[in-house]
C-alpha cells in the first residue's frame, strides 16, 4: 500500500562549494519532492547539518536516503521521522493592523507564545517559532487580519535523549541491509 | 620541489599507473598540454574530437579494469566529453577527465569558451572538482582515481582553471586520502551471507543472473564454482555477456527485450534469483510489477541505492560481487537440480531463438555468427547501439572473459568506433572486431583518422542496411511501417572512405564473400573495414515490446522478407 507522507530527514555534509547544488541536482533528476529544506554550520568545522522535510512513501524516503549517502561530500544520513524527535520552524509573519485589531493580534500572538518584533503604522512582524503545524495554524489565524508576507526558515530537526552514536546511521553495513 | 600545476597532474597520473591520454588541446589545457613532453612514460593519443576521446577512454578501462583517462579544453572541448561520461556513468566503467577551465579570475564572467563543465556534469559524474590551486591538484587527482574505481566505477571529472596549470607550488606527495564521506562497503554482511546460501540450498530451480559486476570484479572463477557445484544454470545480462563461457552446459544465455526467449522463460519459471552485480534494469524486468513473481530474490550489488530500486528482494547483500561470492559459495552445499536443468534444456528447444532462416541473402546474423566461427569466440567485441549490438550479443558465442564492449545503458550510438580503439590500445595483441551499423559509425568514423595514425589494427564490420535498423523495426512494429527520418540513403563509399584514410577496404555484398572477407580481415595485419551490405528490412527478434512481459514476447516470424 502506498502512502504518501511527509519524512524528516538530515545530512551532515561538508561544507563546500557546490554541495547544495549537487544535493538538489540528485532530488531534481530522481524525480524526489522536497517539501522543506534548512542548511546551517554543524558542531563540527567544516561541516554543515541538512534538514529535508520529504513527501513520499516508504520506498521514496529509503531511495532518497541511500541516494544521498552515495554522494562522496554526504558524510551520515539519518531518518528521523519514525523516531521521538524535536523539530521546529522559525517564521517572520507581517500583518496588517489598526489601532482597532492590534490588541486582538497581541492576544492571538500571546497564546502562541510568539513575539511582535516590530511595529509601523499599518502593520506587525510576528516571529513564531514551533513545529510546522503550529506555524501553520498561527498563519491561518492571522490571515484574517490580511497576512502580507510570510518568511519561513523550514524545519530543523533531531531527535530526542539518544546519543549521537545511537542515531539510525546509515553508514552501518547492517541497517542498510535491512532497511531494503 | 617548486613544480608547475601542470606537472603535477603529469606526476599524478603516473602515481596512478595512468600511462595513456586520450585527448584534444585547446586554449585553457594548452600549459598541460605543453609539459607531455617532459613525462614520455605518459603516451597520448591524439583524438579527431573529444566524445572519441572520453569513448576511447571508456573502451580502454572496460579491458584493463584501469580508470580511462581523457584531456579535453574548456568550453565546447568539455562538453563534446559528456556523451562519453554518461555513458561510462550509465554502465560503472572508471574514468578521470581532466579538463581545462578558463583562467580562475575569469569564472563567471562568460569568458571566451567558458561553460561550467563540473555544473552540466554534475548528474553524470561519480563526482567532480573544481581545483582552484595548484595545491590540491595532487590530493585532488588522487582521490578521483579512488572514487572512479572503488566501490561502484564510475567517471570523476578534475576541472583545473588555466592559470592553475602554470602556478608553482611547493609540491609534495599527497598525503592520506581525506574522503570521510565515501566508503564504499564491499566485504557484505554475514547473516545475509549465510541466508542467501541457506535460500540457494533449499531452491528447486534456481537461476544465477550475472551482470557488469561480475566482469567489473573479475569474479569469473566464484560465478563459475557456484553455478557448477549447485548446478544452477546461468544467465547474463547484456553487459554480462563473456563472464561465463558460452560454450559451457549451464550458459543459458541472456534475457530481456531483444535477449533469449529461453532465458527469459527460465527467468519467469525459476524459483529463486540470484542476481549479482547487475541492477534489473527496464530492458530485463519489463513491467517490474510482473516480473518474476513465482521467485525469491537474492541480490548482490555494491551500490546499496541498487537495492530495491526497481525490483523488491529477499535478500539483499551490499558488497562487491568476488568477496561476497568467495564466502557464500562457503556455505552453499553440492546439488544437482536434475528436473529443473531438463526443464530449461525444453525451454531452449521450444524457444531455439538463435536460429538463422535457411536464406541465399546476405543476412547480418549471419555475418556475426561467420566472425564468431572464424575468431573462434576469442575476439573483443565492440558494438554501436541498435539491431547489430543485439545480433551481435546474440550471434557471436564468447569464450573469454572480458570480451564483449557496449554501450548497454546510456545506449550511446556511435560506441563501436572510439571505444574499439580504446580497447585496441589497452590490448595491442588482441583481436579487436568492431561490429558496427552504418548508421552509429558515421557519428565517430572521424576517429577512422587516429586508427590509422596509430597503426592499431582493428578490424571493422559495418552490417549495413542502409537504415536506423532498430528504430525502422519500431517503426514497422508500432506505426504501421511509415519509415519516417530511418533510411540512409546518403551513406558514402564505405571502402572509399576507408581507403581515404590509409585503411583496407572491403565490400561484401552476397553471402558466399563473408567468410573470405573475414578471414582477409584478419591476415591483414593493420586496420580493416568490411562493408557488408545485408539485407534492409532484417528484425531483431525475439522482442518483448517496451513495458511488457515475457507472455507478450513476439518470436520470429516465417516472414516471406528474410527466407526465399
Amino acid at each position: 500500500m502506498k502512502s504518501s507522507e511527509k519524512h524528516t530527514i538530515t545530512a551532515l555534509v561538508e561544507d563546500r562549494a557546490g554541495v547544495l547544488n549537487r544535493i538538489s541536482s540528485m532530488f531534481r533528476r530522481r524525480g524526489y519532492n522536497i517539501s522543506s529544506l534548512a542548511v546551517g554550520k554543524s558542531e563540527s568545522a567544516g561541516l554543515s547539518r541538512m534538514t529535508f522535510v520529504v513527501d513520499g512513501d516508504a520506498k521514496t524516503v529509503e531511495m532518497v536516503v541511500k541516494n544521498l549517502h552515495k554522494l562522496v561530500e554526504v558524510i551520515k544520513v539519518s531518518d528521523i521521522s519514525e523516531e521521538n524527535a524535536v523539530s521546529r520552524e522559525l517564521a517572520l509573519i507581517r500583518v496588517k493592523c489598526d489601532v482597532a485589531t492590534r490588541s486582538e493580534i497581541m492576544q492571538i500572538v500571546d497564546i502562541f507564545r510568539a513575539k511582535i518584533v516590530d511595529v509601523s503604522q499599518d502593520t506587525l512582524i510576528v516571529e513564531v517559532t514551533g513545529n510546522e503545524d503550529k506555524v501553520n495554524s498561527l498563519v491561518d489565524l492571522l490571515d484574517s487580519f490580511g497576512v502580507f508576507e510570510v518568511m519561513r526558515t523550514g524545519t530543523v530537526a533531531m531527535s530526542r535523549g539518544a546519543s549521537f552514536e545511537q542515531d539510525k546511521s546509515m553508514n552501518s553495513p547492517r541497517i542498510l541491509e535491512n532497511a531494503s | 620541489m617548486i613544480k608547475k600545476g601542470s606537472q603535477i597532474v603529469c606526476e599524478s597520473l603516473l602515481r596512478e599507473g595512468c600511462n595513456v591520454v586520450f585527448g584534444i588541446p585547446g586554449g585553457a589545457i594548452l600549459p598541460l598540454y605543453q609539459a607531455l613532453p617532459e613525462y614520455p612514460e605518459l603516451r597520448h593519443i591524439l583524438t579527431r574530437h573529444e566524445q572519441g576521446a572520453s569513448l576511447a577512454a571508456d573502451g580502454y578501462a572496460r579491458v584493463t579494469g584501469k580508470p580511462g583517462v581523457a584531456f579535453a579544453t574548456s568550453g565546447p572541448g568539455a562538453t563534446n566529453l559528456v556523451t562519453g561520461i554518461a555513458c561510462a556513468q550509465m554502465d560503472s566503467v572508471p574514468l578521470v577527465i581532466v579538463t581545462g577551465q578558463v583562467n580562475s579570475w575569469t569564472i563567471g564572467s562568460d569568458a571566451f569558451q567558458e561553460t561550467d563543465i563540473t555544473g552540466i556534469t554534475l548528474p553524470i559524474t561519480k563526482h567532480n572538482f573544481l581545483v582552484m590551486d595548484a595545491s590540491e591538484i595532487a590530493s585532488s587527482i588522487k582521490e578521483a582515481f579512488y572514487i572512479a574505481n572503488s566501490g561502484r566505477p564510475g567517471p570523476v571529472l578534475v576541472d583545473i582553471p588555466r592559470d592553475v596549470f602554470v602556478q608553482e607550488v611547493e609540491y609534495e606527495e599527497p598525503g592520506e586520502l581525506n574522503l570521510p564521506g565515501y566508503s564504499p562497503n564491499v566485504s557484505g554482511h554475514s547473516g545475509q551471507i549465510r541466508k542467501a546460501a541457506n535460500l540457494i540450498n533449499e531452491a528447486e530451480k534456481p537461476v544465477i543472473v550475472a551482470g557488469h559486476g561480475v566482469i567489473i570484479s573479475k569474479a569469473y572463477d566464484e560465478l563459475k564454482e557456484l553455478a557448477e557445484k549447485a548446478q544452477i544454470p546461468v544467465i547474463t545480462t547484456l553487459l554480462g555477456i563473456s563472464c561465463f563461457p558460452e560454450d559451457h552446459v549451464l550458459w543459458t544465455g541472456w534475457p530481456g527485450m531483444h535477449g533469449m526467449a529461453y532465458a527469459s522463460f527460465a527467468i519467469e519459471e525459476a524459483d529463486l534469483i540470484i542476481a549479482l552485480g547487475m541492477r534489473f534494469d527496464d530492458r530485463i524486468t519489463g513491467n517490474p510489477s510482473k516480473f518474476a513473481l513465482n521467485s525469491k530474490k537474492i541480490h548482490i550489488d555494491v551500490d546499496p541505492s541498487e537495492i530495491g530500486k526497481n525490483i523488491r528482494v529477499d535478500v539483499p547483500i551490499v558488497g562487491d560481487v568476488k568477496e561476497v561470492l568467495t564466502r557464500m559459495n562457503t556455505h552453499v552445499g553440492a546439488a544437482t537440480h536434475p528436473a529443473w536443468l531438463k526443464k530449461i534444456d525444453v525451454l531452449k528447444e521450444d524457444h531455439p531463438s538463435l536460429d538463422i532462416p535457411e536464406t541465399s541473402k546476405l543476412l547480418a546474423r549471419q555475418v556475426v555468427r561467420d566472425i564468431s566461427d572464424e575468431t573462434k569466440g576469442g575476439a573483443t567485441i565492440v558494438t554501436g547501439v541498435g539491431q547489430h549490438q543485439m545480433w551481435a550479443a546474440q550471434h557471436y558465442r564468447f569464450k573469454k572473459p572480458c570480451t564483449f564492449l557496449t554501450s548497454g545503458g546510456s545506449g550511446t550510438m556511435g560506441y563501436e568506433v572510439p571505444a574499439a580503439m580504446g580497447a585496441q590500445v589497452a590490448d595491442p595483441d588482441s583481436i579487436v572486431w568492431s561490429i558496427a551499423g552504418d548508421g552509429g559509425f558515421q557519428m565517430t568514423l572521424c576517429e577512422l583518422a587516429t586508427i590509422a595514425e596509430n597503426r592499431l589494427p582493428v578490424k571493422f564490420a559495418i552490417l549495413n542496411n542502409g537504415f536506423l535498423g532498430m528504430v525502422r523495426q519500431w517503426q514497422e512494429i508500432f506505426f504501421d511501417s511509415s519509415y519516417v527520418s530511418t533510411g540512409y540513403t546518403g551513406n558514402p563509399d564505405f571502402v572509399r572512405l576507408a581507403e581515404a584514410y590509409g585503411i583496407k577496404g572491403i565490400k561484401v555484398t552476397d553471402k558466399t564473400q563473408v567468410k573470405t572477407a573475414i578471414a582477409e580481415a584478419m591476415d591483414h595485419d593493420g586496420p580493416v573495414l568490411v562493408d557488408f551490405i545485408v539485407e534492409q528490412e532484417e528484425n531483431v527478434y525475439p522482442m518483448i515490446p517496451s513495458g511488457m512481459t515475457v507472455y507478450d514476447m513476439i518470436e520470429e516470424p516465417i516472414s516471406e522478407k528474410v527466407t526465399n
